[in-house]
């Protein structure tokens, strides 16, 4: 009964909670001195927990960007560890600022919810894994196996449309956390695994012996990953918006943690503009005029933050693929700051 | 120091009860009437602010969704369901699950309990020790422990599919579950079970016919052998006649798992296991309270009028106890309905599982799915409390009390 509980509170928060503060949501993060973020319980590479109790990751350095943002300083933020079907009600019940935790950008999350999705973070797909005795080659021949998969995500859905589509038959077991979920598959439980792509390489290091799974190639599904925000607070909203926007920008501009300073010497107008040297646009989203230097000194350009936490600079070794600039080859791309 | 000025306690009591409504007057009732309109403004207020709430954050309320399609699977259903049904039939799906765990869970607690009560009061040292040592070391621990004890360290321990543990080719035990032979229907089903219908009325007809005997003219009949002879000599005649009602499709290993034949998850076995395990333990000790706050008097004296050991158990000590042990057995069957709730942590699809859970979150209508969600909680244990109190009273009256 403890979920049922933890289920009501949230679900009541609404009820109590006053909700006219809601458009004011940079001014209660203020007051607080606090960005509350809602993060994973764990996926390396986009936010876990590591020994000593420090949150890293993809998603987590969105976190920290904001906080950067608005106090200077990439620590004040509370991690909030959900899972997935507890995220959207503590994003609604005000529980959170922010949630940064892997989560697919769907037409019925955006409009029934209450919610705004900022942006793309990480363009996935949905995959499976499978161990390598079973000598599987293709998810097409996956007939009548047994799926593991966590609850409450697109993922659970997908499976069932792609096993319909291909005529094939399968048993799902469907658990709450992502720990069980892989505990199960690991166990021998169910032949396969399946969530998006980037967590199938996350959670295979986890295993005990990860050489002994493979992933397979088919991607069965789009999955646009991204922060989501309260509806109702266009300000909020477009602060974590242009965070994303100044993380793409900065590996754009080719500014990164460690050259921020000179580059914002810069002569070139659009430098100029980004930096608030010229002009006032960091003010107008309800920050300061340095508000872009602030959040690549943090953490980083999206480039940086990619290797760093899942790309060639990490244990996860995904390589960019989509998630590359649109000038490269990817979709990473964002409007012009001005 | 003076003793008079203090009024005696009992005129507050009196004064209070009638201020809050007693026995007396009009003060009682203008208070209820206050204490009422009070809840109902508390329930509007709330009522109100979450509809204010929900449509100012533009969060999609009422009972529409149920009809959307859920588009995902369940891998128990009692009830033909495909991701292809709507949210409606999820739910049913849920309660039904829920329902298989809690009745299947309070007859297996139920049975065990009596056992555990009955060793642990038998003579028998070694047995009475080791009813007492099962209570102690169940009820002590956490049963979230117990469920996912049973589910990762005993039935994830068992061996894959490929290698299943097999009883003459038949019966398969694997991580997947218990793989038994599938009955399916043949055109000798329907005598069948009308022989066996027919068998089972002759056996009552008997019976209320040994009864008069017995009262009208104390004649006692041994009528056990002629209703052995009629349950199974009926339908193996119909058998004979009419052929097999059922064959038995006999799984077969096939590609990842076996084709054919049924399968009792391991999720449902886990927590069946663990639920009526615990439970148990509580119901052993309300049995026992019950059998010991029957005087050993009620005993002795149906002994010394020559009635047997097992009569004067059955119609004299049982009935009384059971006046005892019925309200806190009702608790028990309460906490186990309630209790499968835990189902979520092992993947078994219950209610709170596919509907509270996966539901929940596909549409994020939390407000009225947790609403449902209690109310059909709240039915289950309503419905469970009536039917024992119904029993409780047909027992009271059969006592005379």
């Amino acid at each position: 009964m403890k979920r049922v509980t933890l289920a009501l509170t949230l679900a009541l928060a609404p009820v109590l909670a006053s909700v006219g503060a809601q458009a004011e949501t940079l001014k209660t993060v203020k007051d607080r001195g606090m960005v509350a973020c809602g993060v994973s319980q764990g996926l390396p590479g986009f936010s876990s927990p590591d020994d000593k109790g420090n949150w890293t990751g993809l998603d987590v350095d969105v976190c920290r960007a904001i906080a950067a943002a608005i106090f200077n300083d990439p620590t004040k933020v509370k991690f909030v560890p959900l899972s997935a079907k507890d995220r959207f009600t503590a994003l609604q019940s005000g529980e959170i600022d922010v949630l940064s935790r892997n989560t697919t950008w769907t037409l019925s999350r955006d409009t029934s919810l209450g919610a705004n999705f900022a942006g793309v973070t990480y363009y996935d797909g949905q995959g499976f894994m499978v161990k390598k005795a079973l000598k599987v080659n293709s998810a097409l021949e996956l007939n009548s196996a047994s799926v593991c998969v966590q609850t409450g995500t697109t993922t659970e859905q997908n499976l069932a449309d792609y096993f319909k589509a291909n005529k094939m038959k399968y048993e799902v077991i469907a658990f709450a956390g992502q720990d069980e979920t892989i505990k199960a598959y690991e166990s021998g439980r169910c032949d396969v695994f399946t969530t998006d792509v980037s967590g199938l390489y996350a959670e295979r290091l986890k295993l005990a012996n990860p050489a002994d799974h493979v992933v397979l190639p088919e991607v069965i599904s789009k999955e646009p990953l991204g922060p989501m925000v309260r509806h109702g607070d266009d300000q909020w909203f477009d602060i974590v918006k242009w965070t994303l926007f100044g993380l793409v920008t900065a590996e754009e501009l080719g500014v990164t943690q460690a050259n921020v300073d000179e580059m914002a010497k810069s002569d070139k107008p659009e430098f100029k503009r980004a930096f608030g040297t010229d002009g006032n646009l960091g003010e107008q989203l309800g920050l300061t005029k340095d508000w872009f230097s602030r959040i690549v000194k943090a953490v980083g350009n999206y480039g940086e933050m990619y290797d760093r936490n899942v790309g060639a600079g990490s244990k996860l070794q995904i390589a960019r693929g989509l998630n590359q600039l649109w000038n490269k080859g990817g979709l990473q791309y964002a409007p012009p700051i001005r | 120091m003076s003793i008079e000025a203090r009024l005696p306690p009992p005129q507050y009591a009196l004064r209070l009860k009638r201020v809050l409504g007693g026995k007396a007057g009009w003060n009682g009732i203008i208070l209820q009437i206050l204490f009422v309109a009070a809840l109902a403004w508390f329930g509007y207020e709330i009522v109100a602010n979450v509809r204010t709430n929900l449509a100012a954050q533009r969060i999609t309320s009422g009972f529409g969704f149920l009809n959307n399609t859920a588009g995902f699977d369940v891998n128990q259903t009692l009830i033909s369901y495909s991701g292809s049904d709507s949210y409606t039939r999820v739910l049913i799906v849920g309660i039904l699950n829920t329902l298989l765990v809690s009745v299947i869970g309070i007859v297996l607690a139920t049975i065990l309990g009596l056992m555990i009560a009955l060793g642990r009061l038998s003579p028998n040292g070694l047995l009475s020790r080791v009813a007492g040592t099962y209570v102690e070391l169940i009820r002590n621990l956490p049963l979230l422990f117990q469920i996912t004890f049973w589910y990762l360290a005993v039935l994830a321990a068992l061996p894959g599919p490929r290698q299943s543990i097999s009883v003459a080719s038949t019966f398969y035990l694997n991580n997947r579950g218990f793989i038994v032979p599938r009955p399916v229907e043949e055109p000798g089903l329907m005598p069948f079970l009308i022989a066996l219908g027919v068998a089972i009325v002759a056996c009552i007809g008997l019976r209320y016919y040994a009864r008069r005997e017995l009262f009208v003219r104390g004649h006692a009949m041994r009528i056990w052998p002629y209703v052995l002879g009629l349950l199974i000599g009926l339908p193996v005649m119909s058998m004979l006649v009419f052929g097999a009602p059922v064959v038995f499709e006999v799984p077969v290993l096939k590609g990842f798992n076996f084709a054919g034949g049924s399968r009792i998850i391991p999720e449902f076995v886990a927590l069946t296991l663990a639920l009526s395990m615990y439970t148990a333990s509580f119901i052993a000790e309300v049995v026992r309270g019950g059998i010991l706050s029957v005087h050993k008097g009620q005993m002795e004296a149906g002994l010394s009028l020559g009635l047997s050991r097992g009569t004067v158990l059955r119609l004299i000590v049982v009935p009384q106890a059971l006046r005892v042990i019925l309200p806190p057995l009702t608790n028990q069957y309460l906490n186990l309905t309630k209790n499968s709730s835990l189902a979520v942590a092992i993947g078994y699809p219950d209610l709170v599982s596919v509907f509270a859970g996966t539901t929940m979150s596909q549409t994020g209508q939390a407000i009225e799915i947790i609403g449902i969600t209690m109310g059909v909680y709240l039915a289950l244990s309503l419905i469970t409390s009536a039917i024992m109190s119904f029993y409780s009273w047909r027992l009271g009256k059969r006592l005379g009390a």
